[in-house]
């Protein structure tokens, strides 16, 4: 469970946000991220290495140079956590359709 | 399982909002957020108090089969607009989760279809984020139980 709640506090950071939608659909290397950002060069190392520790970001060796990916399957495992919250909700309503619509036809 | 409701929870923020459409008319949807006996049904819990009313307060309590009390909740109403708009508080007693602030927006999109937006808004984004694991944990807790009893605990 704890695992979990570092995955939500790794992408609470706007930056960090930005730097997995950059490496959505491409892998770059470091200094590529970086170039995007204002921030200082060490300040986005850190970034990346908060992302890589708790598995958001992948690292590939691609000669000498590293490169980053976003890891789809961990990125799908955190909008899955919220999966018992929604069915909670939709159970409710789900009832709450039903119950009125009983009512409807009893009018 | 296709689900018809959508949870928008953006990381690092400490709202969420719910949007959920029924196949029912705008005045049936709003009533059963406001008649104690249709909340009971689809809450599943009891309806201790509810006026709606601006200003008005409401308690539900739910309790096991033994007739412990596992859950209450209270809050009030600060705004109340018929088949438009309801704000209120929302607490559950004894528990480490803050009062929720809440924005229930009603629309009507046909005769037959309305349509529901609930923001809520906690404290905090850890709370929110807390209030999102609750479920799953409680799920586990089900789980474990349950295989407990299979092995005749």
């Amino acid at each position: 469970m704890n695992l979990r709640r570092d995955v939500f506090q790794a992408i609470a950071d706007p930056t960090r946000r930005a730097i997995l939608l950059l490496v959505a659909t491409q892998s770059m290397t470091a200094g590529a991220i970086a170039a995007n950002f204002d921030t200082a060069r060490p300040t986005v190392s850190k970034h990346l290495q908060i992302l890589t520790e708790c598995k958001l970001l992948r690292q590939e060796q691609s000669g000498r140079e590293i490169r980053y990916q976003i890891n789809a399957k961990k990125m799908k495992e955190v909008a899955e956590f919220i999966a018992p919250f929604r069915k909670m909700w939709d159970d409710r309503f789900n009832k709450l359709e039903a119950v009125m619509k009983k009512y409807k036809s009893k009018k | 399982m296709e689900r018809k409701t959508k949870i928008d929870a953006e990381v690092g923020r400490q709202d969420l909002v719910i949007t959920r459409e029924f196949d029912l008319p705008l005045e049936l949807l709003f009533k059963a957020y406001v008649e104690p006996e249709i909340v009971e049904q689809w809450m599943g819990t009891k309806v201790l108090k509810l006026d709606s009313c601006q200003h008005g307060g409401y308690q539900f309590e739910t309790s096991d089969p033994q007739g412990n009390v596992v859950f209450r909740a209270n809050g009030t109403i600060h705004e109340f607009i018929p088949d438009r708009k309801i704000i209120r508080t929302f607490e559950m007693e004894n528990t480490p989760f803050p009062v929720q602030l809440e924005f229930l927006e009603f629309v009507s999109l046909s005769d037959d279809t309305s349509l529901l937006t609930m923001q809520i808004v906690y404290r905090s984004v850890a709370d929110r984020d807390q209030m999102l694991q609750l479920p799953f944990a409680q799920g586990l807790n089900m789980a474990h139980d349950r295989l407990q009893s299979l092995f005749g605990r």
